[in-house]
């Protein structure tokens, strides 16, 4: 069996979502802990309905990423560059899982009622304690920064991977057509017609 | 620069480098400029919260404001009237179980009671669904500012002078001339002279809020708890006690428990709803919605009110909030003086550890 060279569609579809969702996210959470406004409010009927969106679209992700590989690094990069690129890759989905996991034991901890709209209340996952909700809720908030400093970094690596090496891996998770593939699809410029015995048997043969 | 074996180098690398960083830089940028973190100027509830710590010094473990005071507990009453502007359960006829706390401003916990004409309740009604209605009210009709900036020149204003100990009356009567609306509750301040009992008080939410009925419909409604207990002729603190309230509290409930009415009053058009600062005129609709009875009161220190968060915006199913500025500021500067009490009391590294127990209050 081949690696495929592409994430499956689904795969892409759910990493676009999710980008676009976990960057509104972050956000939307540290512009409601820092405005006085009445911004305050709908960021914060926003965040908790998104916060269990994105855990529901993880817990697929994470389905989708098992059901089908995701295609291999190209070989040629170098091994550091392997290892931050899974490093990174398993920090992320660490992430998207235990920022809602935490934001919502978070709330519990603290004795609020978790709801997500005016009376949809999801159950407390722990008992009332002031200690424990210090201790998530600063996870919360460091854990939401190293989030969005690896994101930037993901970001980063990816434009690379786009513009300077111009390799699969962009591609792999846009338009799922590797411009390695692509060039292997068209017969190769300026070395003339492929000899006749690659040609596929033509139809008149039977 | 590693590059693909079967590619060749990218044409205006230097270029293109400079879009990665371009765009990484601008999303940073744009993360920091939401966080607050380039603009000191702008207020956020941390720079509120800040503000308050500097004028009462730092009491670990304790709230930023309304630090001292007592915990209470008891049930809430509906008789149905409310029902028909609210879907809330706790206006059904039904018992709600409450936590409250009964307390004075001000961020020291060890202030004399007779320091301030002014007391406050905060209560938690936990209703049977897991919703919660939290409100943290105060003894007076009006508010002092109608907004969260008002309120923060408000305090660096009336911040007290290291020298004499009280604040500055120049800097606090230019603010207080610059800001007219503060007359209504500067007039209650200087004919109300504290009084002897949290529980002969009547407590105010003075914001606005909206109740939802069944159909859908809002009704813009303040609601306050007015005491059954009359003062009694005579009887006040003795001059230098400065814990009275708290020992009152106990004797009183130690016989009987006490009561207070929920009145509920109906804004007409045009009353306003986003102004803390203007009280309703006296003859709108006002609804008796039922009885609060506190039955018993434990000191705060190791009491479940202690843990407790009263910020006015958590809201059952049928009630909202309204425009009014000072509730998200309320909700957003609570957060932040829980999460710094909290934190203490967690003994998390860098911040102040609270005594543990923390001390009773003297």
């Amino acid at each position: 069996m081949t690696a495929p060279r592409a994430f499956h569609p689904l795969a892409r579809l759910l990493h676009w979502t999710m980008a676009v969702l976990v960057l509104a996210m972050l956000f939307i959470g540290v512009g409601m802990v820092s405005t006085v406004s009445p911004k305050h409010q709908w960021l914060l009927a926003i965040h908790k309905p998104l916060g269990i969106t994105i855990l529901l679209l993880v817990v697929l992700r994470i389905i989708v990423r098992l059901r089908f590989r995701p295609p291999a690094l190209p070989a040629d990069m170098p091994a550091l560059m392997q290892f931050a690129a899974h490093a990174s890759h398993w920090l992320l989905y660490a992430l998207m899982l235990g920022m809602p996991l935490i934001g919502w034991a978070m709330l519990s901890a603290g004795g609020y009622p978790v709801m997500l709209g005016s009376s949809w209340r999801l159950p407390a996952i722990l008992p009332a304690s002031p200690v424990l909700f210090a201790w998530l809720r600063e996870a919360h908030q460091y854990l939401a920064y190293l989030f969005f400093f690896t994101i930037l970094g993901h970001m980063g690596a990816a434009l690379y991977h786009a513009l300077i090496r111009r390799d699969d891996v962009y591609p792999s998770m846009t338009t799922g057509f590797p411009a390695s593939v692509e060039a292997a699809k068209k017969p190769p410029e300026n070395i003339g017609p492929p000899p006749p015995d690659v040609l596929p048997p033509s139809d008149n043969a039977g | 620069m590693p590059v693909s074996s079967d590619t060749s180098p990218p044409p205006h690398p230097l270029l293109r480098c400079s879009v990665i960083a371009v765009a990484v830089t601008a999303l940073a940028i744009a993360f920091a400029y939401v966080a607050g973190w380039l603009t000191p100027q702008r207020l956020t509830p941390q720079r509120m919260v800040s503000a308050l710590q500097t004028n009462s010094g730092l009491y670990p473990g304790y709230r930023r404001n309304h630090a001292k005071g007592v915990c209470v507990a008891g049930y809430f009453e509906g008789n149905g009237a409310a029902s028909a502007y609210s879907t809330a359960s706790v206006f059904e006829k039904a018992r709600t179980p409450v936590l409250g706390r009964f307390s004075i401003p001000g961020g020291n916990p060890y202030a004399p009671d007779g320091s301030t004409p002014v007391r406050a309740l905060g209560l938690r009604f936990n209703l049977p669904n897991g919703q919660q209605w939290r409100t943290a009210m105060i003894n007076t009709p009006v508010f002092i500012v109608s907004t969260p900036e008002a309120f923060n020149q408000l305090t660096v204003a009336t911040r007290p002078d290291p020298a004499t100990g009280k604040p500055d009356p120049a800097r606090a009567g230019a603010f207080f001339a610059s800001h007219p609306e503060t007359a209504a509750f500067l007039g209650w301040a200087k004919t109300n002279k504290p009084s002897a009992s949290f529980a002969t008080d009547r407590y105010d939410a003075l914001n606005a809020f909206y109740f939802v009925d069944t159909h859908g419909q809002q009704h813009p409604v303040r609601w306050r708890f007015e005491p059954e207990a009359k003062d009694e002729a005579g009887a006040g603190p003795k001059a230098d006690d400065n814990d009275y309230l708290s020992q009152d509290l106990r004797q009183r409930l130690a016989t009987t428990p006490q009561r207070w009415r929920l009145l509920v009053t109906l804004a007409a058009p045009g009353d306003p709803t986003n102004d803390p600062t203007k009280a309703w005129p006296a003859d709108r609709t006002t609804i008796d919605a039922g009885t609060l009875v506190i039955e018993n009161e434990q000191a705060q220190d190791n009491a479940p009110c202690r843990d407790i968060n009263f910020d006015p915006t958590i809201l059952p199913a049928g009630i909202i909030v309204s425009d009014d500025p000072l509730l998200p500021a309320r909700s957003a500067a609570y957060a932040d003086s829980y999460l710094r009490r909290t934190r203490e009391e967690a003994h998390i590294p860098g911040t102040t550890p609270a005594a543990t127990p923390k001390p009773e209050t003297k």
